[in-house]
């Protein structure tokens, strides 16, 4: 039994979830594979963009992944780490915008 | 130039520098217990083993090991301190050969080829014979290494040469990384003047390709569209222009293998070649119509199995030996490197074959 909940081998099995749900498992790949082929964006924007999404998410085999992707793809080290800061950027505001809908409470409760 | 990257594993003494001990490793772990299937098997799945080699296209010429470059990959374990170097003699019986031979491509290869004393003379008797395509694998930086090689891309260009360099990147950073400390401002000025010559100037016969080859533990990306980023980057920043881009998988064998192990990539990197295994790469692989000549004219189905010393699987082991009967057709040697020429859309000196 692993010791951890993450294991960096189980990421060669993700097409193992096929096997118990076949039809949804491939539509699944296909789709997923669709979406990264070069489209009205290239496949290398759309790897930096699931590189910032994949740390938002806090996914460690995303990471593992689309690190690995953009490095195949000549992505450089200051392009990953600031698209990284975007999806931080989006998180971050995304918190503080909500200090608007506090502002709103205590405005009403307290103004 | 600043300091070397490295030094060679022979230097070294590393264990790795005795080919056994990397054939070894690629036999052993994930392909002896059954996770990954053996190159043999795979090919085998779609009824391609045995590979055989076709009409030979391309002469491979190794003319020596030694190079003013230490690169941390380096497949031919090549510096400074590498004295295997090609006689006169040998290239003498090269010549013979090459002008018996309906090889339409003479691929001159290193270490780095303008260091062999007898290299220009070399090139001056080939370039007569009137091959197709000439082409001198050059580091880029050996032009500007010392006054001796200043005149290359003028001595190149009146022979029509076709020259191909490496360059794992378009920025500074990535490249010294792999190659050393100041070879990437080395290779700009070189390109620049290889360009102020014509080479890899748009409609000019001058061909000058760079190949791309990934300066870690992972795979190349699409060729076309590594194509674009470099030609895009280096016309921006440094008004460099080239011809064709060629993406080259590295093979995990001498330094590279070396650095897999040390940075504990080994495995992950044979399941991601194997996972990238693409059968139609198989058909076009560049051994069944290549031949590589060693630095003592000995003779392999590719660089790289020169550099495991695997030799051919026929009765004529030395160039002084050619007979196309005893070469066409002979089974080519294999082993789990072989996946290298065979992930994604295949991978060749040329560039991909898929």
């Amino acid at each position: 039994m692993s010791k951890t909940y993450y294991d960096p081998a189980d990421l060669r099995k993700f097409a193992k979830i096929t096997e118990w749900s076949e039809e949804l498992g491939h539509k699944f790949f296909e789709y997923y594979g669709k979406v990264f082929e070069e489209g009205a964006l290239t496949s290398r924007e759309k790897s930096l963009i699931a590189l910032a999404v994949a740390h938002t998410e806090q996914c460690p085999y995303c990471i593992d992944a689309y690190t690995k992707d953009g490095l195949q793809r000549g992505v450089t080290k200051e392009e990953m780490m600031e698209a990284i800061h975007v999806g931080a950027a989006i998180k971050s505001g995304a918190t503080l915008v909500h200090g608007v809908q506090m502002m709103n409470k205590v405005n009403k409760l307290d103004g | 130039m600043g300091k070397l990257k490295t030094q060679s594993l022979q230097k070294r003494h590393s264990d790795l520098a005795n080919t056994n001990k990397q054939l070894e490793i690629l036999s052993n772990g994930v392909f002896a217990n059954g996770e990954l299937p053996t190159f043999k098997n795979k090919i085998s799945e779609t009824n391609q083993f045995p590979l055989k080699a076709k009409t030979l296209e391309i002469l491979q010429i190794n003319v020596g090991y030694m190079c003013n470059q230490v690169c941390e990959h380096c497949h031919v374990d090549a510096g400074p301190d590498r004295k295997e170097i090609m006689t006169k003699e040998t290239m003498q019986q090269i010549l013979d050969v090459i002008k018996t031979t309906g090889a339409h491509t003479l691929d001159l290869t290193g270490g780095a080829p303008e260091m062999n004393p007898n290299f220009r003379w070399f090139v001056e008797k080939a370039s007569k014979i009137g091959v197709q395509d000439f082409i001198v694998r050059s580091n880029l930086t050996i032009i500007r290494a010392n006054k001796k090689y200043y005149d290359l891309p003028d001595f190149f260009k009146k022979h029509n040469i076709h020259v191909v360099s490496s360059m794992p990147h378009w920025t500074r950073g990535k490249t010294d990384k792999q190659r050393g400390e100041g070879v990437f401002d080395m290779s700009i000025k070189a390109l620049q003047e290889l360009n102020a010559v014509g080479y890899g100037m748009p409609n000019s016969d001058l061909k000058l390709d760079l190949v791309y080859n990934p300066s870690g533990a992972f795979l190349p990306g699409d060729q076309m569209a590594m194509e674009k980023d470099f030609k895009k980057a280096l016309l921006e920043d440094f008004e460099i222009q080239f011809h064709n881009l060629f993406a080259i998988t590295n093979l995990p064998i001498s330094r590279f293998l070396d650095y897999l192990i040390a940075s504990e990539n080994y495995e992950d990197y044979m399941y991601n070649l194997v996972e990238a295994y693409n059968p139609m790469a198989v058909e076009n692989v560049m051994c069944t119509n290549t031949l590589s000549v060693s630095w003592d004219g000995y003779l392999f189905d590719c660089d790289f199995n020169q550099m495991l010393e695997l030799p051919v699987n026929s009765k004529a082991k030395h160039i002084s030996e050619y007979k196309t009967e005893l070469l066409e057709g002979r089974n080519i040697v294999i082993s789990q490197h072989c996946y290298g020429c065979t992930a994604g859309a295949g991978s060749s000196c040329q560039g991909i074959v898929a």
